[in-house]
């Protein structure tokens, strides 16, 4: 069997759309808003709503990217992959409400590991979480505060994201 | 890679991923927290044989900047014939669970004796052998040289048209042939110079080109030129009549740094004998990079750590 495409591309934007909103929405005060996007695609994701962020709201919001390579639980099983920048914005993590992004949650443990990298940037007021598409299937008690979509999957089933920036093509795909 | 013993075994896309990741720890110097947890369990030997301060100290505090557990032995003075010695110590060290040794030892291919001789399952990785290779030194030259050229703009980058000189005792210098081998599979074009009593034999065979004296070599407008330690523990015989007269004729005096171009890098893997083969002038000029050289071989020993050991060493299916 092929993949089903469960996104096209003018479901993710609207889904980003939709993301960000949310994010204004739930920030209560006047917090700093930062989007930290987990590579690769996690950062184009954090960049896109942060930008949509920045149209609403203007200058009340930075975007940064943030590696978990060598946080990672499973380093010692896999073979060695190389770690991507980390860049976060000068003005620091100290206090702000981060918003981590990344396109599929699924076990968990990237976003444990994200949680760990983040502990030693700096002391956050508040972690936030979003995610494209939220597949289940979790190995730890995380949970995202911002979906896409949920997308009951079964284990042996594939989900791609796929990006423009990254891929060429735009889509959300699920095959067996 | 399992072990690393030379930079002959680096290919390009190998040395650049290297200084890739070095740069990823770089970044992690100016944060709140500078370890990283990457190599949490993990046992790294320190096996020094022969003295050194500065490389033992940046290996060492590499790994513990990871994570690891740190033993440092350091085996000087040890009166067993040296073969002996080093199985048996290998063998200590792996009866107690080393993941990874770093080794120093006045023998050429030491490194690779401990690595390829069945003795232990660990990583070693060559922090000086003898007058043979020292790749650790030659990657955070390499590192060096590329962040001052290419800045913020560095990853992915080799060091493809840049002119090294490179000066002094090269029989000797294991810095020397590291760097040899490493900066042309980057890419650069390496010139030697040295008395002919300091050129090792089979130099011809090398991809470098020779110079006896030092003015022609830094007429060529070199964007790097590299300094070796005269080393006088190592020279039995007479190699020169005198260290004025090396000086004059081979030391980067004043007169001569002055030349130099005003983006020309002076570098020195350290310790340098001032007034011998490098002036206080060129030394602590703006243009010396041998306080960046110090910093960033931290870094560099951080990536190869990280490459070597983080990773399951079985390769999988």
């Amino acid at each position: 069997m092929t993949a089903r495409i469960v996104l096209h591309d003018a479901d993710i934007t609207r889904a980003l759309r939709r993301i960000a909103h949310e994010v204004l929405e739930s920030r209560r005060g006047d917090g700093r808003l930062v989007f930290l996007g987990i590579p690769t695609r996690g950062t184009v994701l954090a960049e896109r709503i942060q930008r949509i962020v920045d149209e609403i709201e203007p200058g009340t919001s930075s975007v940064g990217s943030l590696d978990i390579t060598l946080y990672r639980d499973d380093l010692a099983r896999t073979p060695t992959r190389a770690p991507a920048p980390t860049r976060i914005p000068d003005e620091g993590i100290d206090d702000a409400i981060v918003v981590l992004v990344d396109d599929v949650l699924y076990s968990g443990r990237t976003v444990r590991a994200a949680l760990d990298a983040l502990a030693d940037h700096g002391r956050p007021r508040a972690v936030r979480l979003a995610v494209l598409v939220d597949r289940g299937h979790r190995e730890l008690p995380i949970r995202a505060d911002f979906v896409g979509k949920n997308l009951p999957s079964s284990m042996s089933e594939r989900v791609s994201v796929r990006l423009a920036d990254v891929d060429g093509v735009e889509e959300v795909t699920i095959e067996p | 890679m399992k072990h690393l013993l030379s930079t002959r075994d680096l290919d390009r896309a190998t040395a650049v991923s290297i200084l890739d990741i070095a740069e990823d720890m770089a970044r992690t110097a100016d944060r709140e927290v500078r370890k990283l947890p990457t190599l949490r369990g993990k046992t790294v030997v320190n096996l020094f044989f022969e003295d050194s301060t500065r490389t033992r100290l940046s290996f060492e505090s590499a790994a513990k900047r990871l994570s690891a557990d740190v033993i440092t032995f350091s085996a000087k003075g040890s009166s067993v014939s040296k073969g002996e010695s080093l199985k048996d110590t290998a063998q200590t060290l792996q009866a107690m669970g080393a993941d990874a040794i770093v080794v120093r030892h006045h023998g050429s291919g030491a490194a690779h004796l401990l690595a390829h001789a069945g003795w232990i399952d660990a990583h070693v990785l060559n922090a000086g052998d003898g007058t043979h290779e020292h790749p650790t030194q030659a990657l955070l030259d390499a590192f060096t040289m590329r962040q001052r050229r290419y800045g913020a703009d560095s990853r992915e980058r080799d060091l493809a048209g840049m002119r090294v000189v490179i000066v002094g005792d090269v029989v000797h210098s294991r810095v020397a042939r590291s760097n040899v081998w490493l900066l042309s599979t980057l890419g650069a074009e390496v010139h030697l110079v040295a008395p002919r009593t300091l050129l090792p034999s089979g130099v011809e065979t090398w991809p470098v080109t020779v110079h006896e004296h030092l003015e022609p070599a830094l007429a060529l407008g070199p964007d790097v030129v590299m300094m070796l330690r005269i080393q006088q523990e190592r020279m039995h015989a007479a190699f020169f009549p005198s260290g004025r007269e090396y000086a004059r004729e081979w030391g980067l005096t004043a007169e001569r740094f002055a030349l130099l171009g005003p983006d020309t890098m002076v570098m020195h893997p350290g310790p340098m004998n001032r007034g011998l083969e490098i002036s206080s002038a060129a030394a602590d000029s703006s243009a010396s990079t041998v306080l960046a050289q110090v910093t960033n071989g931290v870094f560099i020993r951080m990536a190869v750590l990280y490459l070597l050991v983080a990773g399951s060493s079985e390769e999988r299916a």
